[in-house]
């Protein structure tokens, strides 16, 4: 403020106008934050308003009704569940060691470039060219739709986002670290495992969360691999065709029956809530690595 | 390994009591020693001894080559790629730089402390057992033993025996740095490089560990890398000033800070340039 009286006039209004700007600018911001919010709102209230109601133990013990009659949600939450499990017990490993020669052994390899760019494409690849990829090279081959080939289109999915989180927070490794451990005479594999993994293991673990939480929603990579199944009969054969909680959130949405549309809101909003949880987790462990 | 005595007349500062004795060897002795980054030549023609038991301090101007003349000591430049050292290094007569060497054995024998603190994210007590464990297979009173030891010699044991499973990470800058240096002590060495290892320190816990240094030379050759030339005269037997890649001029502490040969070294010392 001295500075400005003692330069007159053409400097306070030079600060004026920044103060003017400034302010345009935060209520824009505001106005942007309020409404991005206000629609996750909306669709929060809505998902609770409409799917709450039909929240009930049944949903957790029946399996999907014919239309008209009640029932449950038994069978696409097991599967879900399953197809999810399987996808990151597959997709996991190969993302993780991806990540790691990306950003160990491979770091100033010329592959890593062309391995990280392919990798970012499949990162935003639509996932229903996944799930056509899998139909093709799976489902055509063995004749009919099956879990496995759900699992591992989903898994297609989990590897980038592995990939990419590990190599990332493997990177976020002080260079120092590897040199102290190596200069103990730490091989290069141990330097990894004891020393790098160590410090990034809260952000992999992130990773591998959030990896979770993009493919429990996922539709299009399972309507073409493992489709649905109405009834629990062929459970647990992972050969055969199996519900989801999406695809059937998708055929129940669609469908002109009540009882269906009742079940698809309530299909929704457990999706929501776990997606949600799970964030929360990986917001948790991301903010305790950076603490530690 | 050669035994030379270095000076007929006293070779080294009278101050320093351990250095005394008349004769000292030579435990790394480099000759011809050229390298490279990429393309770039960052040291040349650097002929050096660093002798068994004795301190030798490295000084010069920011981007002289002394951090890269140390880095090449135990080799930890190999993790990086275009990096490359033509020459000789010769460890108790062993030349390091030849084809075939067990880097991590080297490592071992050439410890080294970082400009800045690093320890590792795990306990204070797994820091030091981590490495020892490495080679060594201890029984869990004898590890214990060691780690105790280790932190006594790097006048750290006050500060932390109740809180030895604490993160490493939770220690203040001064005591990281001891406790990497603990580390490094405790998986015995035979040489030990500091790179400008007080330089993030407070006056007190750089006060500590030239003490430190002071001890450890009983036991250990010690190099050590300094932009401050109170420390390397307080602290080393030997001084080597290096400057745009080459090593000026090499010889007892004593002789270096008050009747250096080079004008460069001279001037460098008194304030003049650097």
């Amino acid at each position: 403020m001295i500075a400005m009286d003692g330069q007159g006039g053409r400097a306070m209004g030079l600060y004026r106008r920044r103060r003017i700007v400034n302010q345009i600018v935060l209520v824009l911001s505001f106005g942007a934050t309020a409404i991005g919010l206000g629609w996750l709102a909306v669709i929060l209230g809505t998902l609770l308003f409409e799917g709450a109601s039909g929240l009930s133990l049944r949903v957790f013990t029946e399996t999907t009704p014919p239309p008209g009659s009640d029932g449950g949600l038994l069978n696409p939450i097991v599967g879900s569940l399953i197809m999810t499990t399987l996808a990151v017990l597959i997709g996991t490993p190969i993302g993780i060691f991806a990540g790691t020669f990306m950003a160990e052994y491979g770091r100033f390899s010329r592959i890593t470039h062309v391995v990280r760019f392919i990798n970012d494409i499949l990162l935003s690849a639509p996932s229903i060219v996944v799930g056509l990829f899998i139909y093709e090279v799976m489902v055509a081959p063995m004749g009919h739709f099956s879990a496995w080939a759900g699992a591992v289109a989903l898994s297609v999915l989990v590897v980038p986002v592995v990939v990419r989180t590990t190599e990332d927070m493997l990177a976020l490794v002080p260079k120092e670290q590897r040199e102290a451990a190596s200069a103990l005479g730490m091989p290069l594999y141990y330097v990894i495992t004891r020393v790098s993994y160590r410090a990034a293991r809260a952000g992999i673990i992130t990773g591998v969360l959030l990896a979770i939480a993009r493919i429990s929603g996922e539709t299009a990579p399972l309507l073409f691999t493992a489709l649905n199944h109405q009834f629990f009969a062929d459970f647990p054969y992972l050969n055969a065709p199996m519900a989801s909680l999406p695809v059937v959130i998708f055929q129940f949405a669609l469908s002109p029956y009540h009882e269906w549309q009742s079940l698809a809101w309530t299909g929704a909003l457990i999706i929501t809530m776990a997606v949600l949880a799970l964030s929360i987790i990986a917001r948790t462990l991301a903010s305790s690595r950076k603490m530690s | 390994m050669s035994m030379a005595p270095v000076h007929s007349s006293s070779p080294v500062p009278v101050v320093n009591r351990a250095a005394q004795s008349g004769a000292v060897h030579d435990k790394i002795t480099v000759r011809k020693l050229n390298f490279f980054y990429g393309g770039s030549r960052a040291l040349k023609d650097i002929n050096v001894t660093l002798y068994a038991k004795r301190v030798t301090a490295f000084i010069g101007p920011s981007g002289c080559g002394k951090s890269t003349l140390l880095r090449i000591l135990n080799r930890v430049y190999d993790l990086y790629p275009h990096q490359r050292a033509e020459g000789e290094v010769l460890l108790d007569g062993n030349n390091i730089l030849a084809p075939g060497q067990d880097l991590n054995l080297l490592r071992a024998r050439v410890g080294m402390v970082f400009q800045k603190p690093t320890p590792f994210p795990m306990s204070i007590y797994e820091n030091i057992a981590f490495g020892v464990r490495l080679y060594e297979r201890l029984s869990k009173p004898d590890l214990d033993a060691r780690v105790e030891q280790a932190l006594r010699r790097a006048a750290l044991w006050e500060e932390v025996k109740d809180k030895l499973a604490a993160n490493g990470l939770s220690l203040s800058g001064g005591q990281q740095q001891r406790l990497c240096i603990a580390r490094t002590v405790a998986v015995k060495p035979e040489v030990i490089l500091l790179d400008e290892p007080c330089s993030a320190l407070d006056p007190i816990s750089t006060a500590k560990i030239e003490e430190l240094i002071d001890e450890l030379k009983d036991d250990y050759t010690i190099a050590i890398v300094t932009h401050n030339m109170q420390q390397a005269a307080r602290c080393s037997d030997y001084t080597a000033f290096m400057y745009l890649g080459e090593l000026v001029e090499f010889d007892t502490t004593s002789k270096m800070f008050t009747s250096p040969a080079d004008r460069r070294t001279q001037d460098y010392i008194t304030g003049r340039f650097g």
